[in-house]
């Protein structure tokens, strides 16, 4: 779908008319990322993080696939072949740190774009869809990152797949056989490590799939915005090309001026030393820690220390960290305010920061070993993180008056004179 | 409905993790922790800046042949140095024939698949540094990546080889149980405060540098920790060299972003 005043592609050389016969490719571009889709004019630069974040995929599938090709899935040499591709490859060393540094650059965009879409409200109708799929995303990037973690096969490789394949025994009766199934043996070893390599290869490709559904979903109500606001007319929107293009260019530069400066010089900061060990089954380090970006649901794993309810606390964990993502999927029926954009909602934005600032903590509680205070911090913390999707966010939903919303997108951006003289014909509505 | 079901959910989660707490609590504050002798006695290594540190950093080659000289006649005694090739060492300054003649000093294992014996032979250029057969206590790790596998590896490695000393009394005090086991060496830049490893660096000279350099424990510590970072990282100077290009480049382009994205906005509200 596109609004009635959207430009349509007219290819005017012979060779495009005839390739827009056989296989209308470059019109589906130009009504995707071009002239031919119309956006809000006011998007802020948070709506820039999509677009980096396809930028990112790009980025690990390229760096990811030159790695496989000096890369080998066995445990006897899995490590060293790593470090021939950054002693002996030419550029093997930049290779293989912005893959490392592009899985955190992923992430960080990924988090941007997730609470964005919690302080506009973008996950409501008509968008529900574009947000469900977002979530299957990030559960796949999540997949993919862990398993791309025990590859270089060092001590966090190790001891990281070896807790979190350990999870699954949490499962009641079946989860033993499970997990040995899962490992393909009783612990982390070569069947293990070539099934991880497989999977990592396999599923960013997965991910693309659903990114290119999760963009096809977005194209049919259109952009969401900073007001919340439907589009209502013409005055309302620019067209992609050129607007956005340079917006996204310029943004993607800013973003690969941090990226670069993490990549080439400080590009261990945000790894752990002891990856730098080849993996030792025989030897525990002190604390396991997975990836910084899993941090705040390590947190919520092990906040549940008592067994409740007859439940052990260890499956009280698990289910805990899964059903802390899961608890997204049904948050634009959880939310059941009809006012989208935080910009209008005084009580729901207040929770909102507090859930900001929660996941921070959460964070910190996980990167920190498993010890007093830390766990007593991350225990409260956790409950507050499943108290505002479950409890607050309905309730909030329910008694907040909302501030008063502008009539359109032109009057919030150029107040109510500019517009009246702007759209003297009624704006067709959506 | 769906609301109820949800503060439902909400509950199962937060009654869980408040029981959670309060047991944690309770244990927390009858039982408090107790403190143990690596918590109180272990220090962070000391600060000091190497030549190579920061974004315009670079390898002294001087330091790194002297510390390469620390390591083959004191530290390649009980350790390896698997990832590094003799033929690397041409980026410390050796000339072809040196690394030649470095690598003759080596002996390296050869299999011979017919007897199943393995033999030695003189070490070429082309071979890596050979695995270090050892029969003491502990097991002295490879050493090639120890810059990187330790959190600030090179001060870490700097500290720890002169850090030996004898057990604080107040140790002793707080922690009578925690005394030093036979065989162990106390050190409290390591991390469980004892140590297989007995001081390597007994005595100021015990390496002659060929440059002159007083061969202070310091300084061959500082040196060997420099060595250390190269072996863990030979490509660190092209790496932050490009890094001033590439962010040359990117800054020049994002301003002619910057510019065209003013360009084109220029005159549309937004």
């Amino acid at each position: 779908m596109s609004f009635p005043w959207a430009k349509q592609y007219t290819p005017s050389h012979p060779f495009m008319q005839w390739m827009d016969e056989k296989l209308p490719i470059p019109r589906l571009v130009y009504n995707a990322v071009g002239g031919g889709y119309e956006v809000p004019r006011n998007l802020n630069y948070f709506w820039n993080f999509g677009f980096l974040a396809g930028l990112c995929l790009v980025l690990q599938i390229v760096t990811g696939v030159i790695m496989a090709m000096h890369y080998a899935a066995n445990t006897a040499v899995a490590f060293d072949t790593i470090e021939q591709t950054m002693r002996d490859v030419n550029w093997g060393w930049l290779m293989r740190y912005a893959h490392a540094n592009g899985a955190s650059a992923f992430f960080v965009v990924i988090y941007i774009h997730i609470f964005r879409g919690f302080f506009y409200g973008s996950y409501k109708a008509p968008r529900e869809m574009v947000w469900l799929l977002g979530v299957v995303i990030f559960l796949l990037m999540m997949a993919t990152a862990f398993m791309g973690y025990v590859l270089p096969w060092g001590q966090m490789s190790f001891w990281g797949a070896k807790v979190i394949t350990g999870l699954f025994s949490a499962i009641p009766f079946i989860g033993e056989p499970l997990q040995q199934w899962l490992l393909g043996g009783f612990a982390p070893d070569n069947a293990a490590l070539n099934r991880f390599f497989s999977l990592h290869f396999l599923l960013p490709f997965v991910i693309l799939g659903v990114v290119i559904l999760h963009i096809w979903a977005l194209h049919i109500p259109g952009s969401s915005n900073p007001t919340g606001v439907e589009v209502k007319s013409e005055s309302d929107t620019v067209p992609f090309y050129p607007y956005y293009v340079a917006k996204d260019g310029w943004a993607i530069g800013a973003f690969a001026i941090l990226f670069c400066a993490a990549v080439f010089f400080f590009p261990n900061y945000l790894g752990h030393p002891d990856n730098y060990i080849p993996a030792n089954p025989m030897s525990t380090p002190a604390h396991i820690v997975p990836e910084w970006y899993f941090w705040p649901f390590y947190a919520i794993l092990r906040a549940f220390t008592q067994d409740f309810l007859f439940i052990p606390a260890k499956l009280m964990g698990v289910l805990a960290m899964f059903g802390a993502i899961i608890v997204w999927f049904f948050l634009p029926w959880l939310d059941k305010s009809p006012v989208r954009s935080g910009a209008y909602r005084p009580l729901y934005r207040k929770f909102f920061w507090i859930l900001v600032l929660d996941m921070l903590v959460l964070f910190k509680c996980g990167g920190a070993p498993a010890a007093e205070p830390y766990v007593m911090i991350s225990q409260l913390a956790a409950l507050y993180y499943f108290a505002h999707f479950l409890i607050i966010i309905p309730i909030v939903s329910a008694i907040e008056k909302p501030d008063p919303l502008p009539f359109s997108i032109t009057e919030a951006v150029l107040g109510a004179d500019e517009e009246a003289k702007l759209a003297p014909a009624a704006a067709p509505e959506a | 409905m769906a609301r109820i079901l949800s503060i439902l959910v909400g509950l199962f989660f937060t009654v869980a993790l408040a029981w959670s707490f309060g047991v944690g609590f309770y244990t927390w504050a009858t039982e408090p922790p107790a403190p143990t002798a690596e918590h109180e006695f272990h220090i962070k290594p000391e600060e000091f800046h190497f030549a190579s540190d920061g974004p315009f950093g670079k390898f002294d080659r001087q330091q790194l042949q002297r510390g390469f000289q620390v390591y083959k006649e004191v530290c390649s005694v009980c350790h390896a140095l698997r990832h590094v090739a003799f033929r690397d060492l041409a980026a410390l300054g050796y000339n072809e024939a040196e690394v030649k003649a470095i690598a003759k000093g080596f002996q390296v294992p050869v299999y011979n698949p017919a007897t199943g014996e393995v033999a030695t032979r003189e070490g070429a250029a082309t071979d890596y540094f050979p695995p270090v057969v050892y029969g003491g206590q502990g097991s002295p790790p490879d050493l090639s990546l120890i810059a990187k596998a330790r959190e600030e590896g090179p001060q870490y490695v700097r500290s720890l080889l002169n850090g030996y000393r004898d057990q604080p009394a107040e140790l002793l005090k707080q922690f009578p149980d925690s005394k030093t086991p036979d065989g162990l060496h106390y050190n409290p830049y390591f991390a469980n405060l004892n140590l297989a490893m007995p001081p390597p660096l007994t005595a100021d000279g015990q390496v002659t540098y060929s440059d002159g350099t007083k061969a202070t424990k310091e300084q061959m510590a500082t040196d060997v920790a420099a060595f250390l970072i190269w072996t863990a990282e030979p490509k660190l100077e092209k790496r932050k060299q490009t890094g001033w290009a590439v962010l040359g480049f990117l800054l020049f382009a994002t301003v002619l972003g910057y510019m065209s994205y003013r360009n084109i906005w220029a005159g549309k509200k937004h």
